[in-house]
């Protein structure tokens, strides 16, 4: 399985931030239009993080115009130039699909401290 | 010439290309092979390898095998196999084969063991369709029918349950993802038949050539 590790190991970013589900992130793609590369940036809140090593990923949540709207990313992807965090948030559950249901006021999530 | 290496499956991962898109790979331990017999025409009638992979210890080859290691000039290996080359001058016994002799982008085929899976049904096996599970069915997961009244008997090659799994097994046509001669590393693009750690073959891809 050694092998395995070190394959893993070249396809893994090693300054990944530390951010857990219930954080609020702003993840910058980049963006290939025609010949020209830009980085766009996708806010919202981390709703799960899923799978280990290379294949990690993680989802994150936003309401845009009333629509509400997944993305799921690779942790290790390229494609991400990098994630700032903007809040980090209280919430006791791994997996918040919960906010799936709720809109305004109940959808929020209580910043830790 | 058909290049050819034995090879380990240790497993699958993902792997990202240069536009960030993920491609998934079986990791294979390729190499390093040493050449230990090389069959040629006036010889033996037809032209061929046999490699070795993996190191054995001493004292577990009989007789037999060591001298036939010994006339090579290798060390005692686990898996021996053969393999047909069109010009067997080109290789020498002891010659080492390994990952690198690949490149990306490649077709390779590869052949393997599958896993065995004992004595299967007509669905599993056959892909056969299922019965009712209710609304009073009691015929779940038969066969059905195994042919006319008239014929009185069975028809040879009629599909039927029994073992599966455990036949060799070739996948053509998979790009080489990445090599490393050093560390043994072969990646290929999709899955690879048997089981992890399994011994897999593989060669050059009959029906498909490099790619570019």
């Amino acid at each position: 399985m050694d092998l395995l590790k070190e394959v893993e190991k070249r396809n893994t970013k090693e300054n990944v931030p530390h951010f857990t589900p219930g954080d609020t992130v702003r993840v910058y793609v980049k963006v290939i239009e025609g010949n020209r590369e830009r980085t766009q940036a996708f806010e919202g809140v981390v709703i799960r993080r899923q799978g280990s090593g290379t294949r990690e990923t993680f989802t994150v949540r936003r309401v845009s115009f009333g629509i509400g709207v997944e993305r799921v990313f690779p942790v290790h992807s390229p494609s991400i130039d990098r994630i700032e965090i903007v809040r980090k948030g209280k919430v006791r559950r791994a997996k918040l699909y919960y906010l799936r249901k709720r809109k305004g006021k109940s959808a929020r999530i209580k910043e830790s401290r | 010439m058909a290049k050819t290496i034995l090879a380990r499956k240790v497993g699958m991962t993902q792997v990202f290309d240069e536009q960030g898109r993920v491609i998934p790979v079986t990791v294979l331990e390729a190499g390093p092979c040493r050449v230990v017999q090389v069959k040629s025409m006036d010889k033996d009638g037809y032209n061929s390898i046999q490699l070795g992979f993996i190191d054995k210890k001493e004292n577990r080859v009989n007789r037999p095998l060591k001298g036939h290691f010994k006339q090579a000039g290798v060390k005692p290996l686990k898996y021996l196999r053969e393999v047909r080359v069109d010009d067997a001058s080109a290789y020498s016994p002891g010659q080492e084969i390994k990952a690198d002799s690949f490149s990306a982008g490649d077709y390779v085929d590869i052949s393997a063991t599958t896993r065995g899976k004992g004595f299967a049904g007509s669905i599993k096996k056959m892909g056969f369709s299922r019965g009712p599970k209710t609304h009073g069915s009691h015929y779940h997961r038969g066969p059905g029918s195994l042919g006319s009244v008239d014929a009185a008997r069975v028809f040879k090659g009629r599909p039927l349950p029994g073992r599966m799994g455990a036949w060799r097994r070739t996948v053509q046509n998979l790009t080489v993802v990445e090599t490393d001669g050093e560390k043994n590393i072969l990646l290929v693009k999709g899955s690879v038949p048997g089981p992890r750690g399994g011994l897999v073959e593989v060669k050059e891809a009959v029906k498909k050539k490099v790619s570019g």
